[in-house]
Parts: structure tokens; C-alpha cells; sequence
């Protein structure tokens, strides 16, 4: 149990929820509002997690700079994915989007030239020499934690700092989520979700607007991917895999669709699910082998999900009406 | 031969999709449950191949089935949406892979054949598990195809996926049907799930899912709701896949791209022709 009362396990646990309100804010956004079904979204955390990484240590760019380029990079991606794409049906956008994210992966895995691989970022330098890419990130981390160590004592770790960091971001990319879907271009979005033909007929361009709110939505998705990088020092392609686009799925499910706010409480609740099996450490849990309790924390996982569309689909802050019922 | 277990699981996954408009991510799980199925019942039945695939079909439906009363059921009386649909779907999937790794551990496994005997036929060159699994996915799908083609229950479980609203006015008992095509659908996905585990020689509980997206580019490739296409787009496309990397045709691509090209046949697909290489052109 003494993780439990742990404060560093605690801002890990913490950071992931907000790197994953920051990803699935994308998400929210492309489907909540835009209504798109978007089963690809960890590609564009992969696109910018790689592209960061690679600018960095292949090219010997500045991290800022790399990591901005990375953000910019989502873009143009979300073209590639949006424009031959966002005009299919529901379920057909479904599947695309999943072979997309799929591809991404793949190319990651065999590029090894370009991505280190299936061995991950390790790799980027060559076989053998282990490359680092976040050393600027780790330096700011620790002169921040600087500051907040006399404020703080034991408390301030750096996972304790870079929470405050990943959080600080996640509320200020809500606040700008929020501001954009409040606007006029926020209700037609909404206004093409419950109906196409008649935002059209208004002389909206869908198409256009969709395109747009794919790309805010992978830019975010990035944004992610760079946290996700940073917090890791290290990472590779098994990290990237469908999983993770159907947890943020779960997210703004379980935190209501259409509910910005929604989104870190999702967020909350499945980290601290997704953390929490670690302490079914008493009988019969402890009977188990670690492995056992990682599918069992699948097991769960799934389980809340089913339950959650039979008894609750709307989620917890969620108004059924907003609920995309294509 | 992975174009017959494409089509078999395509059949079942197009047959869901074009009635109950449920995008099943499950299915390619599903598969993987018959593969661990038919691996517990040739134990149970002292090695005997057939007896244990009799099993893992049998096994395989009667989940199928369970589910659409525990689950599927309770969401269509909620007139519940595609997007509710899939992600139980995602759900059930999650459980399903899940238990298997649990019960069955997740090293690789293998069905009790001899894993070097090589059969030659001419110029191919099968190992035992595909000289086995070769005839049978052969048979069955001529099988399926009649089933469809001459039975009753075929005749019904087509007309639901043509139009379910004309199906039910012409007095057709859709809960009835609709159990049936689970049936179908759970008892194809138990065969190819063998037959998958024979082909790949050494499996782990995540086959399923390996095959899923290939399966959905089938039933694009056939177009949604028709049980034939879904058959000859799984042949095609297997056909594709292993083709893909021969070095006659343009030097081929790099077998490790083999699942990509499956990937690219549904992207490319959807974009020119999403009807499907037989579909009708469908309004929405």
C-alpha cells in the first residue's frame, strides 16, 4: 500500500492524466464539436513526438525550435489524412483513420534510418550510441523545481514539476478550446454535426470547416506527443499503437462529449483507473502476477466502456442530445 | 490462404456492419478466441485436430450469441448510435484479448503439428499447418457461398442485410435472424481462427487484432453488407497482400509492409470507390 500514499507516484499518475486531457482535447474537439470519427488520433502524437526527436538529435536543432516545428508539422499531416477523407461516412472515416494511424505506426517501425526503429528513439543515432533528445527540457525542469524547492520542500520532485508544467498547459489549451467553440466558427461546427446539409445550404463550407477542426484537433494531438516524449526521455513505436487512441476515446466518453471540462475529468478518473490496479495488492489481487493485474486492468477498462454505453453514453457531464447518434 | 480466413472473417464482420450498423472492432478478437478455443479442444480431445476445430466453431458461436443477449441487445432497445456501438465494441475487445492473455498466457503457442514437415506441390512449398488448412478453407468457403446462396436461413440473413425494414414487412422474424447472424458470423470466425493458428504456426492472444484491419479492407474491398463481396475481397486482397511482396511485380515491396498494403487497399478504396468493387451506390 505505501504507493499509495506516495505524492512522486502521485505527479506521475498526474502527468499522464494531463498529457492525456491534452490529447484527447484534440479529440474532443474532432469529435465532440466536428462530430468526426476519428479512430487515428495517436498518429499525430507519434508525428510529433518523431519529429521533434529527430530534428533534435539528427539534425542538431534547438529543442524549442524542433519541438515548434513539430507542432506545425501535425498540420500538413492532417491535410494528408483530412483531404481524401473527411467526405466518407461515419464508420468508413472510422476505419480509415485507424489504417492511417496504423500506417504511421509501420513506417516507424521499418524506417529504421529515419525512426530507430522498433527499439524506439534509443536508436536515432545509430545502433549503439544511446541518443538523448530533452536535455534543454530536463534543464528547465530542474531550474523550475529550483525555484519551488524552498517553497516546497521533498515535495517539489520532478515529476511534481513537470505536473504543474503538463496542467499549466492543459487548462490554458482548454481555455483556448473553450474561447474557439463559443465563437461563431465553434457553432457552425456544431451546427454541421447535427446537420450537414442544412450548415451547407447556409452556405458554410463543411468540408472546410471539418479540415480545420482535424488539424486543431492533431496539433493538439502533438502537443501531446511532445509531452509524452519529454516525460519519457525515450519512447518508440509500441507506444503509439490503437490502444491509445481508444483510451482517449474512453476519455471524453466517460467525461461527456461536447464538455471541455469533461475532458480532464475523464482524464482524472481513467488515470487513476488505470494507475489504481496497482494497489489491488491485498487477497485475492495479491494471489496475481504483475502481468495478471495488467489485464486485469484491460479487463476493467473494457468493462467500464461496455457498461458506459449501456447505461450511460452521454458520459458524466455529458447531455444525451449532443451525443452524435449517426 | 490468408485471402480465405480474410473472407471468412470478412463475411461475418460485413453481415454485422450492413444489419445492425455496428462497426465490430471485437471480431478480429473473436478470431483469436476460436484460435485459443480449438488449441484447448485438441488438448481436450487428445490431439484430434478435427474434433477440437469442430469445438472451437461451436465454442465460437455460442459467445457470438451470449454477447448479443448480455450486450447487443440491451443497445439496440436504446436505439443506441455508431459511436456507442463501437466503442462497446472497443470494450468487448479490450475484455476479450485480455482474458485470453490471462487463461492462455501471452508466449507464443502452437497446435500440436509437426512445424518442419514441408509439402511440395509443384513449385509451392507448404508447411503441414497450411496443407491442412488449405483444403478445408477451400471447402468452406464453396460451403458459405452455397449456404447463402440455396438455404432459407441465407436467403433471410441476405435480405435483412439488403434492406432490413422490407425484410421485416415481408414477414421476416428479424430477432430471430439476427441471432442467426451472430451464429454465422461467431462460428466463421472460430474456423478461420483455426485455421490462422495452423497457418501462422506460433500465435500470441493478439493474432486478432493483427487481422482485423486487413479483415474490414475485405469487406471494403467487397463492399458493406454483401456477403459475396466480402468473400472475394478477402480472396483478392489476401492475393494482393502476399503478391505484394514478390519481386517480379515492380521488385515488391518489403515484406514487412505486407499489413501496410492491406491498409493502403482500404484507404485507397474508400477514397475512389467506397461502394465497393460490387456494391450498390448506396444514399448515405
Amino acid at each position: 500500500m505505501s504507493a499509495l500514499f506516495d505524492a512522486g507516484f502521485w505527479s506521475f499518475v498526474a502527468v499522464t492524466a494531463g498529457v492525456f486531457t491534452i490529447m484527447s482535447l484534440g479529440l474532443q474537439l474532432q469529435f465532440g464539436y466536428a462530430g468526426l470519427l476519428n479512430f487515428g488520433h495517436v498518429a499525430f502524437m507519434a508525428i510529433g513526438g518523431y519529429t521533434m526527436a529527430i530534428l533534435v538529435v539528427k539534425l542538431g536543432v534547438s529543442l524549442w525550435l524542433a519541438a515548434l516545428i513539430a507542432l506545425l508539422a501535425a498540420v500538413p499531416f492532417s491535410l494528408l489524412l483530412g483531404l481524401p477523407t473527411l467526405r466518407l461516412r461515419g464508420d468508413y472515416l472510422a476505419m480509415t483513420t485507424l489504417a492511417f494511424s496504423e500506417i504511421v505506426r509501420f513506417v516507424a517501425v521499418n524506417e529504421e534510418g529515419l525512426t530507430g526503429g522498433s527499439q524506439g528513439t534509443i536508436n536515432l543515432a545509430g545502433v549503439g550510441t544511446a541518443a538523448s533528445y530533452n536535455q534543454e527540457w530536463l534543464d528547465v525542469i530542474e531550474t523550475l523545481r529550483g525555484w519551488l524547492e524552498p517553497l516546497l520542500g521533498e515535495l517539489a520532485s520532478r515529476d511534481f514539476t513537470m505536473m504543474l508544467v503538463v496542467w499549466a498547459v492543459a487548462i490554458l489549451a482548454i481555455l483556448v478550446i473553450q474561447h474557439l467553440v463559443r465563437s461563431p466558427w465553434g457553432r457552425v461546427l456544431k451546427a454541421i454535426r447535427e446537420e450537414e446539409d442544412a450548415a451547407a445550404v447556409l452556405g458554410k463550407n463543411v468540408f472546410w470547416y471539418k479540415q480545420q477542426a482535424l488539424a486543431i484537433g492533431a496539433v493538439l494531438g502533438a502537443l501531446a506527443g511532445l509531452f509524452h516524449a519529454f516525460q519519457f526521455s525515450f519512447f518508440s513505436p509500441a507506444d503509439f499503437v490503437p490502444l491509445v487512441t481508444f483510451f482517449a476515446w474512453m476519455i471524453i466518453i466517460l467525461g461527456g462529449t461536447a464538455r471541455n471540462w469533461g475532458v480532464p475529468l475523464g482524464a482524472i478518473i481513467f488515470s487513476i483507473l488505470f494507475a489504481g490496479t496497482r494497489f489491488l495488492d491485498f487477497a485475492p489481487f495479491s494471489l496475481l502476477e504483475s502481468d495478471e493485474r495488467a489485464y486485469l486492468r484491460m479487463i476493467i477498462i473494457g468493462m467500464v466502456l461496455m457498461v458506459l454505453m449501456v447505461f450511460r453514453p452521454q458520459g458524466i457531464l455529458g447531455k444525451r442530445e449532443e451525443m452524435v447518434l449517426e | 490462404m490468408t485471402g480465405s480466413i480474410l473472407a471468412m472473417g470478412g463475411v461475418g464482420v460485413t453481415l454485422v456492419l450492413g444489419v445492425l450498423r455496428l462497426l465490430h472492432v471485437a471480431h478480429g478478437d473473436m478470431l483469436a478466441f476460436g484460435t485459443y478455443a480449438g488449441l484447448g479442444f485438441v488438448a481436450v480431445f487428445g490431439n484430434n485436430l478435427v474434433l477440437g476445430t469442430v469445438g472451437a466453431i461451436f465454442a465460437t458461436a455460442l459467445l457470438a450469441v451470449a454477447l448479443d443477449y448480455v450486450l447487443w441487445r440491451p443497445l439496440r432497445q436504446k436505439q443506441a448510435g455508431l459511436v456507442s456501438l463501437l466503442l462497446a465494441s472497443i470494450g468487448l475487445a479490450l475484455v476479450l484479448r485480455h482474458v485470453i492473455f490471462w487463461v492462455a498466457g501471452a508466449p507464443p503457442r502452437q497446435y500440436p503439428i509437426d512445424l518442419l514437415a514441408v509439402f511440395e506441390l509443384g513449385p509451392v512449398r507448404l508447411s503441414q499447418g497450411q496443407a491442412i488448412a488449405l483444403p478445408v478453407a477451400a471447402i468452406s468457403i464453396l460451403l458459405v457461398g452455397w449456404l447463402f446462396a440455396r438455404t432459407n436461413a441465407g436467403k433471410r440473413i441476405r435480405a435483412l442485410s439488403d434492406d432490413l425494414s422490407l425484410a421485416a414487412v415481408a414477414g421476416i422474424d428479424v430477432n430471430n435472424t439476427i441471432v442467426l447472424i451472430w451464429a454465422v458470423s461467431g462460428a466463421l470466425a472460430g474456423l478461420a481462427g483455426v485455421l490462422q493458428g495452423l497457418v501462422q504456426n506460433s500465435f500470441n492472444p493478439n493474432l486478432g487484432f493483427q487481422l482485423l484491419l486487413p479483415i474490414f479492407a475485405a469487406v471494403i474491398l467487397g463492399g458493406i453488407g454483401s456477403v459475396y463481396g466480402a468473400l472475394v475481397g478477402g480472396l483478392i486482397l489476401g492475393l494482393t497482400m502476399e503478391l505484394s511482396t514478390w519481386e517480379v511485380l515492380l521488385g515488391g515491396v518489403p515484406p514487412n509492409y505486407k499489413q501496410v498494403v492491406a491498409f493502403a487497399v482500404l484507404i485507397v478504396m474508400l477514397i475512389i470507390r467506397p461502394q465497393g468493387l460490387f456494391g450498390k451506390v448506396r444514399l448515405r
